[in-house]
């Protein structure tokens, strides 16, 4: 029984976690280009004016 | 030939920039002078053309950013200053031909983000809650159950509000607007198995429903998502195509200047200039200029008309040979393609009526459940007298019954399909129209575009002297008439004979021919009357090559079947179809089609009221039709019919009226649709079957009071998960090789990016 005390927030807390991370990278955008970011690995030549952040 | 040159070169720069200005107008405005356009490149498929694209654009001057999205095959390009950058020129000079699209295409779709939001909520409620009903069903002990119930009770609340709200918010819609759709018993079972789950915890009962309420949210989000995404990606899909209708034209001041003009902001009177490929923007008038006009979209007719001063035209046709200067005789929005759209406006008829299965099946089946919840509540009351017992009993009867295998029952076959659609090409709007294709009983072609391609074709080229014909074709390739591009096409590949003779003092004659000298002959190839004028036949007709006035050659041509058209339309007979033409060209075309194809019930030279008449007639003869078309003339009909297809090289809206779009140039797509919509509407009545025998058999167990939420869970997910499994076993158009080969549907699209840059 007292293992479940921390036991049990701990899971939900993890399960919170993965969620969050979830809804971030939705929101960031990172699954509106899936393929794009298969082929993207590809490339290695990150040159000056070639580097860009995602909005 | 000098002064033609000039001419032509002034042409092309007016092109150039009137191709810049069209980048500015279809740009959306950032922050601080900053734009951004969106452009549809069909030919990125792999990471050297991202870095291609990308590198080769950021080098122009005044592009900031550059961002290829390779599933959408979009770039989205950030531009600082006043003057866009000629981005179109710069990509067709990199090798991958692009065309403008809307600058919202590329935006978010807030729908689907709120639906993956809601899943993901509901899916860590529903596994969190699971995962502590596990242990009460294995028998916790009541204190560790009670704090169990209550996280529980937590989670669920979370998941209501949050992910339960869509499914709420259309139930309440439906019902104040005294409807009931499959959102309804959702809502209440759902509702009710959280209020009565609270009570028993607040009050330390020993079973609570929250697994099973938020478990219905979640397996009934995922087949919503589906739905969406499957929507979604046609909508994109098509959208992506080029646009056929002209954002701007190159105004003609009355002091001499030029202005570049949205369509929107022409007046009548205003004189429009168009270089040769431009298409004509409103209705107008022929001030200046000779050419060669293709209405293939507007009405249908496969020949080309010669436009000259004083001949009026309509806004869609496309200029094919000369500079034309045109006098706008009404504005965009009393132009040809508005009276379209009001036509079709006017036509939405059976579709409008037309309901969908779920919703049908929905509203008998939510007074059946419910009056069943209440008499089980009623007759428990009546025989133990416990209120508690009672609305337990009818709540789990509730759950049980809840449409969830009913809820995916429909949308899941319908993506299933639509998936399957989509690697054979075809495009699917939405679920119902699946539906409505597999109630089709005549299908209804136009010609031009559909049936042919709309591409001229020489008929006799074996008869004609190879190098008479190669001739002839050295000379037809400089010309962008379809009776040119013919006789180009029909050349014998390489002769060497010829490789050496030059051409000479090439002249296009716009609206009758081109002429040339080869080797101090003058040949000419056009039109007979001025081929012909010197040896005294003015009044021959026909196309042909002339040596200095003598005949060489003469040409026939007809109108390219689409691949396999005779296949499609005996598979359609075969499948109990009645096939029929309705076309807009000349009734000799027309017959001569409809004879190649063995079809005998045709009618030509139909205005698209016409069009849209007949459709009403068999309509009300209670037929179901299926119009198949592509031109601005077949919108309305597109709109009239129980169910559309369209070609991906239809007119904007065409496409946009239409159910399918079929990207691929083979008439087959019609085929495989129907055997396709056929086999889903049967795998639906499968599952409705299904679905209600597991409900005969659940029913009577719920009813005697024997569900308790383990029960409930287990029948639950595994009805659902028959029905899902039931779905996947759709095979109809699966044997198609290379199905998703990306480059075939690339190449259609190409061919229609490439039109407009001419």
């Amino acid at each position: 029984m007292t293992s479940l005390i921390f036991l049990v927030p701990l899971a939900l807390l993890l399960g919170g976690t993965a969620l969050a991370a979830f809804l971030w990278s939705l929101k960031s955008g990172q699954y509106e280009d899936l393929e794009g970011a298969a082929e993207r690995i590809l490339l290695d030549d990150e040159e000056e004016g070639d580097q860009r952040s995602r909005k | 030939m000098n002064g033609r040159g000039l001419v032509a070169a002034a042409q092309a720069s007016a092109g150039a920039s009137a191709a810049r200005q069209e980048v500015r107008i279809a740009s959306r405005a950032l922050e601080q002078g900053l734009h951004q356009t969106e452009l549809s490149v069909p030919g990125v498929h792999c990471a050297g053309c991202i870095r291609t694209v990308e590198k080769g654009l950021s080098r122009i001057p005044g592009v900031e950013h550059v961002r290829v999205n390779l599933s959408t095959k979009r770039v989205s390009v950030k531009w600082r200053g006043d003057e866009p950058p000629d981005l179109l020129d710069a990509l067709e000079k990199l090798g991958f031909p692009g065309h403008l699209t809307e600058a919202d295409a590329g935006r978010k779709d807030p729908e689907f983000g709120r639906l993956i939001r809601a899943l993901a909520v509901a899916g860590f409620s529903a596994m969190n809650i699971m995962l502590l009903s596990v242990s009460v069903w294995s028998g916790a002990e009541p204190t560790t159950r009670h704090v169990f119930h209550w996280i529980s009770a937590a989670l669920a609340l979370l998941c209501l509000v949050y992910s339960g709200r869509i499914f709420f918010v259309s139930a309440w819609s439906a019902l104040s607007r005294g409807r009931t759709n499959m959102d309804v018993p959702i809502s209440i079972g759902v509702c009710l198995a959280f209020g009565l789950s609270l009570y028993d915890t607040i009050h330390n009962g020993p079973h609570a429903y929250f697994d099973a309420a938020t478990a219905l949210i979640f397996f009934l989000l995922i087949g919503r998502t589906l739905d969406h995404v499957m929507r979604e990606k046609a909508r994109t899909a098509v959208r992506g195509l080029a646009r056929l209708a002209p954002r701007g034209a190159t105004i003609l001041r009355d002091d001499g200047g030029r202005d570049y003009l949205a369509v929107g902001e022409i007046e009548p009177g205003m004189r429009i200039m168009l270089a040769a490929g431009d298409r004509i923007p409103v209705d107008g008038v022929v001030t200046e200029g000779a050419s060669d006009l293709d209405c293939a979209l507007t009405s249908g007719e496969s020949a080309p008309r010669r436009a000259t001063p004083g001949s009026s035209v309509q806004a869609g046709t496309l200029n094919l040979t000369g500079p034309l200067t045109i006098k706008a005789s009404a504005r965009v929005e009393n132009s040809f393609l508005a009276e379209m759209v009001r036509l079709m406006e006017a036509a939405e008829g059976g579709r409008a009526r037309y309901r969908r299965l779920a919703d049908r099946a929905a509203a008998l089946y939510s007074p059946v459940v419910h009056s069943v919840a209440l008499l089980t509540f009623l007759g428990w009351m009546m025989a133990t007298g416990e209120w508690h017992r009672a609305i337990t009993v009818a709540i789990a009867v509730l759950i049980i019954t809840c449409p969830c295998a009913l809820g995916l029952a429909v949308p899941i076959v319908q993506v299933v399909a639509a998936r399957r659609l989509f690697e054979n090409g075809i495009m699917v709007k939405d679920g119902s129209a699946i539906e409505r294709l597999a109630e089709s009983d005549i299908a209804v072609f136009d010609k031009t575009g559909t049936l042919t391609l709309g591409r001229l074709q020489l008929v006799d080229g074996d008869a004609i002297a190879p190098r008479d014909l190669a001739i002839a074709a050295r000379i037809a390739s400089l010309s962008n008439h379809p009776v040119s591009k013919a006789i180009a096409a029909a050349a014998p590949p390489a002769d060497a004979g010829l490789a050496d003779t030059g051409l000479a003092d090439v002249v296009e004659q716009p609206g009758v021919g081109i002429e040339a000298r080869i080797g101090g002959n003058l040949y000419r190839l056009g039109r007979a009357d001025w081929a012909l004028a010197e040896a005294g036949q003015a009044h021959a007709e026909g196309t042909v090559l002339s040596r200095d006035g003598t005949l060489v050659a003469r040409f026939a041509f007809e109108d390219t079947l689409r691949p396999q058209a005779r296949e499609a339309i005996e598979v359609l007979r075969e499948a109990g179809l009645r096939i029929s033409i309705l076309s807009g060209d000349a009734p000799g075309a027309v017959t001569a089609v409809a004879l190649r194809l063995g079809i005998d019930d045709f009618d030509a030279g139909l205005l698209p009221a016409a069009k849209v008449g007949r459709l009403d007639d068999l309509a009300s003869e209670g037929r179901k039709v299926l119009m198949v078309g592509d031109g601005l003339n077949d919108a309305p009909a597109l709109a009239a019919a129980h169910v559309s297809i369209a070609p991906a090289n239809a007119a904007d809206i065409g496409r946009s009226a239409a159910d399918f779009v079929f990207l691929r140039d083979s008439l087959v797509a019609v085929p495989t649709a129907l055997a396709i919509s056929r086999e889903a509407g049967q795998i639906v009545r499968q599952n409705f079957a299904l679905a209600t025998a597991y409900n005969a058999i659940a029913l009577p167990i719920a009813i005697a009071g024997y569900v308790t939420p383990l029960v409930a869970a287990l029948a639950m997910s595994l009805s659902s998960v028959l029905v899902v499994a039931n779905a996947l076993r759709l095979k109809a158009g699966k044997n198609i090789p290379h199905a998703t080969d990306p480059s075939r549907v690339r190449s259609v699209k190409g061919d229609i990016a490439v039109e407009p840059a001419q």
